[in-house]
């Protein structure tokens, strides 16, 4: 036992226990925000250590855009599953629908924009007044403005400019009728710290994030996974190659890298090893150097 | 990396810091440095800033602009808030509370400081110690930051001098007398050209000293934790209506301070029934003991009534269990304090009601002086208030607890978080 004092990762770990702690303390009806990616995988693992022997108190939310990785959504079933919470959709193809939002066109078509609407929609439907994410703040420069417990006024709406100072461990989660919070548990994190923190307590991630074969084709300097979703011009070659997943978002705008890492050990090798951030090979962030922060102060993620 | 260079790295500490500095005094420079000579800079975002900087007509990189974060502060070249920052060295992980520092950002500086192992202080070779470097000390002694470095910068354009450096060291050195630092250092450094960040300068011979990243990695932090006063605020109950666990009553909550071991005779506040520990729970077992800043479920050994707020202490040492008390107040609102306003106070998992007994004195941060006719608060202004409550709090000094010894107040009629206080 050295001298009473805890490794970063123990740090941060109890950290994060902390804060969702606060917001199960604080607020009436939160939930975690699920895309089935690692980050929210960690939170939902978090989760189950902070209210531990108690299940998970709060619901999934998951977003769905409709253009997911069939892999995605058997991991996510499980996990309901396993761990006897509650699963809320939220589908953009119903806010396409019922014309609460416009689908974009053409060859780059992306329905990330669109999910904030879906995910505001479903947050007033449910009476949610505090959705959990898994954004750290080495993501993305406007993130690593954000807060612990993020205020979010009546329309959805980040105001970066007036956030609510955070002292000490002081948690301030007050909000006013159709306000609502995200609180960011992970915020400290960093790219690498997650994947050691997945190895470390051996959390079962989808299958995507390991090494494998498949179909994909290059465009935006990323391997463009190939999938009924995808419009490809003739001028583009599928190919078969060896790749895994950084992050996970939709089938259409997630870029995979070449890689042999099959393991948690490789994996983690290899993202040690990495020059260019995890966001990189994602279409969404490539639009504006301000495209993270316009999302956000519209209610995104 | 190999994996038992990874494996290594795992045991390592981690190490909060926060920089002040004002536009020109070049602390995102610093920063920029630090992150680009660690390696911790991707070659995406290089390329980002790379592009943007030639966009500015620069023939090299600014390294300023890694931290410039929204939209605004990329137009105007300013930092408007509190910006976190990540890098990892074999030694350390490192979180950087990137603040800005004119007279107008006091409440960001205090923000970034709460949490703070080390304060880097930056002052500009060319001009010496300023008001700004007086500001900057100050807030640090009155945040209680164990450990102040302070950064002599721009030392090419002094010609690396070693007169320049050490008139600056008499100086900083009489103003620091006033104030309440365990540990300063100085540093001479040329955030610019690399000096003493990462590398030993080789322009400053006289130097003997550590460059300031090889600082930062062995800083002694581990006795910056309160080890002696065992505090458990409660924050949650466990009650998990499940097979097996149907009796089960825990109390969830982050140790403060101290440490807590199975068996301990504890007393729950503000009760002051008295208990022992029967088990210290995580999700992968029970634990013999537990400590500061560990999250743990504590069940004890009675059936007493405990809920979020309370405060479980070992027997023989309890915190002060107070409604009226003296704080060193800092405002952070844009809407000014009122007299015998009612304010919600937020303190270790509880919260009550308080107001603003009386002004005790206003300090201008300039002068360090004590102003005691003015009883308004306005942005960024600090004193000492009388604080009363319509409970009682469990409290500590803030000089012997971070944890126990801060409070914030919230405004009733906005929710937003409107003042920090410091435990006198």
């Amino acid at each position: 036992m050295s001298s009473y004092y805890l490794n970063y990762l123990d740090e941060l770990e109890s950290e994060a226990i902390y804060i969702l702690r606060e917001v199960w303390a604080q607020f009436q009806n939160p939930v975690i925000l699920f895309s089935g990616g690692k980050d929210s995988i960690t939170v939902t693992h978090l989760a189950r250590k902070a209210f531990y022997p108690a299940r998970i108190p709060f619901p999934l939310l998951h977003v769905d855009t409709g253009h997911n990785f069939p892999e995605t959504m058997v991991f996510r079933d499980d996990l309901v599953n396993e761990l006897g919470v509650k699963l809320i959709v939220a589908s953009v193809q119903q806010s396409i629908d019922t014309g609460r939002v416009v689908e974009e066109k053409g060859k780059n078509a992306s329905r990330n924009a669109l999910q904030t609407v879906t995910l505001l929609d479903a947050i007033e439907a449910n009476k949610i007044d505090c959705a959990i994410g898994g954004g750290r703040r080495d993501e993305e420069k406007a993130r690593a403005k954000e807060r612990f417990f993020s205020h979010r006024d009546d329309f959805g709406q980040w105001d970066p400019k007036n956030q609510r100072p955070e002292l000490w461990n002081l948690l301030n989660g007050k909000y006013f009728q159709g306000e609502h919070f995200r609180a960011f548990p992970i915020s400290n994190w960093t790219e690498m710290d997650v994947w050691n923190y997945i190895k470390k307590e051996d959390i079962a991630i989808p299958s995507l994030y390991f090494a494998h074969e498949r179909e994909v084709l290059w465009r935006n300097d990323a391997w463009i996974p190939k999938s009924e979703f995808l419009k490809i011009d003739d001028n583009e070659q599928v190919l078969l190659k060896k790749i895994r997943f950084r992050t996970l978002g939709d089938i259409t705008i997630t870029g995979g890298i070449e890689s042999d890492a099959d393991t948690l050990s490789k994996i983690v090798e290899e993202v040690a090893a990495m020059r260019l951030t995890e966001r990189g090979n994602r279409a969404d962030d490539k639009r504006s150097e301000t495209a993270m922060e316009d999302r956000k102060k519209e209610g995104y993620f | 990396m190999t994996e038992e260079v990874i494996e290594n790295v795992l045991n390592n500490q981690l190490l909060r810091f926060t920089t002040a500095g004002s536009v020109d005094d070049g602390k995102s420079t610093l920063i920029g440095r630090l992150l680009y000579d660690s390696k911790s800079i991707f070659e995406d975002q290089l390329a980002s800033i790379e592009n943007s900087s030639k966009k500015k007509g620069h023939d090299h990189i600014d390294l300023a602009m890694f931290t410039d974060g929204l939209r605004e502060e990329r137009e105007q070249g300013i930092t408007i808030d509190v910006a976190y920052r990540y890098f990892t060295t074999p030694k350390r992980k490192f979180i950087i509370a990137d603040t800005p520092g004119h007279i107008q950002y006091t409440r960001n500086m205090v923000t970034g400081a709460s949490t703070a192992n080390a304060a880097i202080i930056l002052v500009d070779a060319r001009h010496g110690v300023s008001e700004q470097t007086r500001r900057h000390s100050f807030i640090a002694s009155l945040l209680q930051i164990s450990h102040v470095i302070v950064c002599i910068n721009k030392m090419d354009l002094v010609d690396y001098s070693e007169e320049v450096y050490t008139k600056i060291i008499t100086a900083y050195e009489e103003l620091s007398s006033k104030l309440v630092v365990k540990d300063i250092q100085f540093i001479p450094i040329s955030a610019l050209k690399g000096d003493n960040v990462v590398s030993r300068s080789d322009n400053m011979p006289w130097y003997q000293g550590r460059p300031l990243l090889n600082t930062l990695e062995v800083l002694h932090i581990s006795s910056d934790i309160n080890k002696i006063d065992a505090r458990f605020p409660v924050q949650t109950v466990i009650r998990p209506q499940r097979e097996g666990f149907l009796d089960y009553r825990g109390y969830a909550g982050r140790i403060a301070s101290g440490i807590l071991r199975k068996g301990d005779e504890v007393t729950v506040l503000p009760s002051g029934f008295t208990s022992r520990i029967k088990s210290i729970d995580t999700m992968t077992g029970e634990i013999p003991q537990a400590y500061a800043p560990m999250s743990v479920t504590i069940t004890i050994e009675d059936d007493i009534d405990i809920s979020r707020g309370d405060m479980i202490v070992r027997t023989h040492n309890l915190p002060e269990v107070k409604q009226e008390f003296d704080v060193m107040l800092c405002w952070l609102n844009s809407k000014s304090s009122v007299p015998r306003a009612k304010y919600t106070i937020m303190h270790a998992n509880n919260e009550q009601k308080a107001i603003i007994k009386e002004v005790v004195y206003k300090i201008d941060i300039n002068t360090m002086g004590r102003n005691s006719g003015d009883t308004v608060f306005k942005m960024n202004d600090i004193g000492r208030v009388t604080l009363r409550t319509t409970k009682p709090l469990m409290l500590d000094t803030y000089r012997q607890n971070r944890v126990t010894g801060s409070i914030i107040l919230v405004d009733e009629g906005t929710n937003e978080t409107v003042a920090a206080g410091m435990v006198v």
